[in-house]
C-alpha cells in the first residue's frame, strides 16, 4: 500500500487531509487491530479493579484448581485464586515494566546514538566500542547478569531492578539504529544548507536532525516494548523477576503451574496466551508503524 | 584476506576485555555474594566469622582490582577458575553441559532454516496475497510466543495426544540416537520457531529487494523461466543477508535455551546459567558470559568471511 503510493503519477488529485488515526487505520489495518488489543490491555491494566471479577490475591481453598467455568472463566490456580483476575492485574505489571524499560532503554540509546553520530571521531569510537560489548549478549542473558548484579530494588511497588535489567540490553540496539539514521541525516543536503546559512550546531541538531530520527526512535520504542514484556515474562518465569504474590504472567507459568501440568492445563494455557497476545500486538504495531512512518526504514 | 582476518582477531581483544571488565565489576558493585546465598540460604543463623572465613577462602576479601587481576591472569592462560558454589572448575561445569545445549541449538538451526527458506520465498513471491499475510502472522507469532511457553504447549500436546512425555535423562546421540532424538527434538522445536520466524522474515524482505533489481528484469526479458529466475538469479543473492541473521540468531539461541531448558528439565548451559545467577556464583557467571561473548565475536567474523566467499564483489584488504 505504502510502496504503491510512492510510484503513483504526480497528476493525481491532492489527497484530502485526513486525521493521522484514520490514515493509519486505512493504510495499516493489521496495525489498527493490534492497537485495539494494546488499548484493551491498557484499559484492563488501568481499571483492573473494575474489570476483574475477583481480587487477584484472594485465596479460596474451597475451589483449588477449578477448571474454567462461568464463575471462574479461566479456572483457578493451586491456591484457588481466579486466573482471569490475575491475568487482568498481570497486564498492569507487564505494561508498566515493559513500557518503562523500553522507554528508558530507547531514550538513552537515542541520545547516545545522535551524540555519537554528531560528534564523530574519538567519542563515536568509544561509544561504539561500549555498544559492541553490550551487543555481544542475547537480551535475556544480559538482563540476567544485571539481575545478578542489582538484585532486588523495589520502589513504590515497581521493580526498579527489573526495569534496569531490561533497559540495558535494549539501549545498544536502539543506539545503533538511531546512530545510523542520524549519520545519514547528517550528510543530507539540507543539513549542509543549514550549515551554509550559518545556523548554530544546536539548531541544526534539534531543528534539522532530531525530527528525522524520531521515526526510527518511535518504531524501536514500540518494538522493544514487545521484547521487554517477553523479557519480563521470562525473568519472572525463572523466578528472578517479579515475585509472588504479585500477579505477573511469567510468574503464573512458573513454580506450581508445572506441577499441575496434567491436572490443570488452564494454568498454563491462559497466562501464555496473554503474554503472546500482548507481545504479538506490540510487534505488529511496531511493524505497521514502521511501514506507515517510513517505508524505507527496516529494523 | 589473511591480513583482514588477523586484524579482526586482534580487534576482538578489546571487545572481550570490555566484556570482562563490565561483567566483573557489575557483579561486584552491589553488595551480596555467593557466601551469603550459600550460608544464609536456609535462614539459619550463621556467625560473621564463618562468613568471613568463607569469603577469605574464595578470595572475595581481596581488593577488587587484585581479584580482577587474578581473574585476568587466569583468563590469559585459559583458566576460568573454580565455581564458587561447587568448587569444581568452571570449564568442567560448562564442559559437561555444553554437548546437550549445542546439539539442541544445531538441531533448532537445521529445522529453522529448512522451514524458513520455502516460507520466506513463498511469502515474497506471493506478496500482498493472503499467503503473504498468513506467513506474516505465523512469523510475527514466532517472534511473540515465548519459547518456554511454546515448549510447555508441546509437552501438553504430547501428553494429551499420546500420553507420553520425553525422557528427562540425557543420552548422547552416539550412544542411542533414538533416545537422544526423542528427548531433544522437542526443545529444538520450541526454540526453533522463533529462529525460523526471524530467518523467514529476512529472506522475504531481501528476496523482494533482489527481485526489483535490473538483472532480474534482464533475465525475465531474455525469456528465462520464472522458476529459474527465482532459484538461480534471485534466491542465491537474497540468501546472503539471511546468512547474517542465521549466524547471529544462532548465538541468540542461547538466550532461548536459558529459559526453555527449565521447561524440559534439561541439564544444559542455560540451566547452569540461571542456577549460577540465582546462587550469585560470580566465577561461573563470568565464565559463561565470556564463553557467550567469544562465541558471538567469532560468529561475527565467520559471517563476514562467508560474505566475502559468496559475494565476489566483497574483498577485504
Amino acid at each position: 500500500m505504502t510502496m504503491a503510493s510512492s510510484t503513483l503519477p504526480a497528476t493525481l488529485p491532492a489527497p484530502r487531509r485526513r486525521s493521522a488515526i484514520v490514515d493509519f487505520t486505512w493504510q495499516q489495518p493489521l496495525g489498527a487491530v493490534s492497537f485495539v488489543i494494546i488499548f484493551a490491555m491498557m484499559f484492563a491494566g488501568i481499571f483492573s479493579a473494575w474489570v476483574a471479577p475477583y481480587n487477584p490475591f484472594d485465596i479460596d481453598f474451597a475451589s483449588i484448581l477449578a477448571p474454567p467455568s462461568p464463575e471462574h472463566w479461566f479456572g483457578t490456580d493451586a491456591y484457588g485464586r481466579d486466573i482471569f483476575s490475575r491475568i487482568i492485574y498481570g497486564s498492569r505489571t507487564a505494561l508498566v515494566i515493559g513500557f518503562t524499560s523500553s522507554l528508558v532503554g530507547s531514550t538513552l540509546g537515542a541520545i547516545l546514538g545522535v551524540a555519537s553520530a554528531y560528534f564523530g571521531g574519538r567519542i563515536d569510537d568509544w561509544i561504539q566500542r561500549v555498544m559492541d560489548v553490550l551487543l555481544a549478549f542475547p537480551i535475556i542473558v544480559l538482563a540476567l547478569v544485571v539481575v545478578a548484579a542489582v538484585r532486588s530494588a523495589v520502589f513504590f511497588g515497581i521493580d526498579v531492578n527489573l526495569i534496569i535489567a531490561i533497559a540495558i540490553p535494549i539501549l545498544p540496539r536502539v543506539e545503533r539504529v538511531v546512530r545510523a539514521a542520524a549519520l545519514s541525516v547528517r550528510v543530507m543536503p539540507y543539513v549542509d544548507a543549514a550549515r551554509a546559512a550559518g545556523y548554530s550546531n544546536a539548531r541544526i541538531i534539534f531543528r534539522h536532525m532530531t525530527p528525522n530520527v524520531v521515526a526510527p526512535y518511535l518504531i524501536m520504542l514500540t518494538a522493544f516494548i514487545a521484547q521487554a514484556i517477553l523479557a519480563e515474562a521470562s525473568l519472572s518465569f525463572l523466578g528472578l523477576g517479579v515475585t509472588e504474590p504479585t500477579p505477573a504472567w511469567g510468574l503464573m507459568l512458573s513454580g506450581n503451574a508445572a506441577d499441575f501440568f496434567d491436572k490443570a492445563p488452564w494454568m498454563i494455557l491462559f497466562p501464555g496466551i496473554a503474554i503472546s497476545l500482548a507481545v504479538f500486538a506490540f510487534n505488529l504495531f511496531g511493524d505497521s508503524l514502521r511501514d506507515y512512518l517510513d517505508p524505507r526504514f527496516k529494523v | 584476506m589473511l591480513h583482514y582476518t588477523l586484524n579482526r582477531l586482534l580487534l576482538m581483544i578489546p571487545t572481550l576485555f570490555g566484556v570482562a571488565v563490565l561483567v566483573f565489576f557489575m557483579l561486584r558493585v552491589v553488595p551480596g555474594d555467593v557466601v551469603e546465598v550459600k550460608l544464609r540460604g536456609d535462614g539459619g543463623a550463621v556467625s560473621q566469622e564463618m562468613i568471613d572465613m568463607e569469603r577469605k577462602r574464595l578470595g572475595l576479601d581481596k581488593p577488587l582490582l587484585n581479584q580482577f587481576a587474578d581473574w585476568m591472569v587466569g583468563l590469559a592462560t585459559l583458566d576460568l577458575g573454580k565455581s564458587m558454589w561447587t568448587d569444581r572448575p568452571v570449564s568442567e561445569e560448562i564442559g559437561t553441559r555444553l554437548e546437550l545445549s549445542l546439539q539442541v541449538a544445531i538441531m533448532a538451526t537445521i529445522i529453522a532454516v529448512l522451514i524458513a527458506i520455502p516460507l520466506g520465498t513463498t511469502a515474497a513471491l506471493l506478496r500482498d496475497t493472503w499467503v503473504d499475510y498468513l506467513v506474516r502472522i505465523i512469523t510475527i507469532g514466532g517472534l511473540s510466543i515465548p519459547s518456554f511457553w511454546f515448549g510447555m504447549l508441546i509437552m501438553l500436546g504430547l501428553l494429551y495426544f499420546s500420553g507420553w512425555l520425553p525422557p528427562i535423562t540425557f543420552t548422547p546421540i552416539y550412544v542411542d540416537p533414538v533416545a537422544n532424538l526423542t528427548q531433544l527434538i522437542w526443545p529444538a522445536l520450541a526454540v526453533g520457531y522463533r529462529y525460523c520466524a526471524v530467518t523467514a522474515r529476512m529472506i522475504r524482505s531481501s528476496l523482494l529487494e533482489v527481485l526489483s533489481e535490473d538483472y532480474i528484469r534482464t533475465a525475465r526479458a531474455k525469456g528465462v523461466f520464472e522458476r529459474l529466475v527465482v532459484s538461480r538469479h534471485a534466491l542465491r543473492n537474497a540468501l546472503l543477508p539471511a546468512i547474517t541473521v542465521i549466524g547471529l540468531e544462532f548465538t541468540f539461541l542461547i538466550g532461548g535455551l536459558v529459559v526453555t531448558e527449565q521447561v524440559f528439565n534439561l541439564n544444559g548451559i542455560g540451566k547452569l546459567f540461571v542456577q549460577s545467577v540465582s546462587r550469585n556464583d560470580f566465577t561461573l557467571i563470568q565464565g559463561m558470559v565470556m564463553l557467550i561473548a567469544v562465541f558471538y565475536v567469532f560468529t561475527n567474523l565467520v559471517i563476514d568471511l562467508l560474505y566475502a566467499l559468496f559475494d565476489p564483489r566483497i574483498r577485504y584488504g
